[in-house]
């Protein structure tokens, strides 16, 4: 049982490892950053949870301590991954012109709110200290 | 044959931060360097993961939870920067 569970616990230490890889790889190989975008977002974070998994079964099972942590920072992370991935998506629609040319025209009319929110935004300091406003 | 996994998985991670460096460093606009960072970050908390795993400890697990707040926190800020010039407004 104690072996079965330490191969359990390799094998998801070396997929963790090569998922890891995965993405650091694709975000040096990929030609542009949107495309770099999906690489570090969805494959390390794989990556990390698989290590989580393994440093769980290593701890729990074959060293009897508490394993509360690995489930929080898995927990954290798979949670805070996709909110850093569309902030970076954001900015770059914002820095990138041609990147907006290509966007599809949202559907209330209003445009898109990364692109109108830092002018009209009441709470905007740029609007507060402009004399128009 | 958990430390066999380790070695693998270090040098793994440690080519992945090489590559995190080089994206850093090449990257042609800052939101790429902001992604090379957080991508940084979740290599760095991976090796204090396997850190606690190879030496058998439970201590490094706060320190793997700070760095992904931390490291969440400044991603945010950065792109916030990015967008509106201001992190708090």
């Amino acid at each position: 049982m104690a072996t079965l569970l330490e191969f359990a616990s390799a094998a998801f230490i070396v997929i963790g490892g090569v998922f890891l890889f995965v993405g650091s790889f694709g975000l040096a190989k990929l030609p542009d950053t949107m495309r770099r975008l999906h690489a570090p977002t969805k494959a390390t974070t794989l990556g990390i949870g698989s290590l989580l998994i393994a440093s769980l079964i290593y701890f729990v099972a074959l060293r009897h301590a508490a394993g509360i942590h690995e489930i929080l920072i898995t927990l954290f992370l798979f949670l805070t991954a996709p909110v850093s991935a569309i902030m970076i998506a954001k900015a770059h629609i914002f820095r990138h012109s041609d990147v907006q040319r290509t966007l599809s025209p949202d559907a209330g009319g209003s445009g898109w709110a990364t692109l109108n929110a830092a002018s009209d935004d009441p709470r905007s300091v740029d609007s507060a200290a402009s004399p128009k406003a | 044959m958990i430390a066999a996994a380790c070695t693998f998985a270090l040098v793994a991670i440690s080519v992945s931060l090489l590559l995190n460096v080089y994206r850093l460093i090449a990257g042609p606009d800052a939101t790429d360097r902001i992604l090379a960072l957080d991508t940084m970050v979740i290599n760095a908390i991976g090796l204090i993961v396997l850190a606690g795993i190879m030496f058998g400890t439970t201590m490094y697990f706060e320190a793997a939870l700070l760095f992904a707040m931390v490291g969440f926190v400044s991603t945010v800020a950065f792109c916030k920067f990015l967008l509106r010039g201001n992190v708090i407004e």
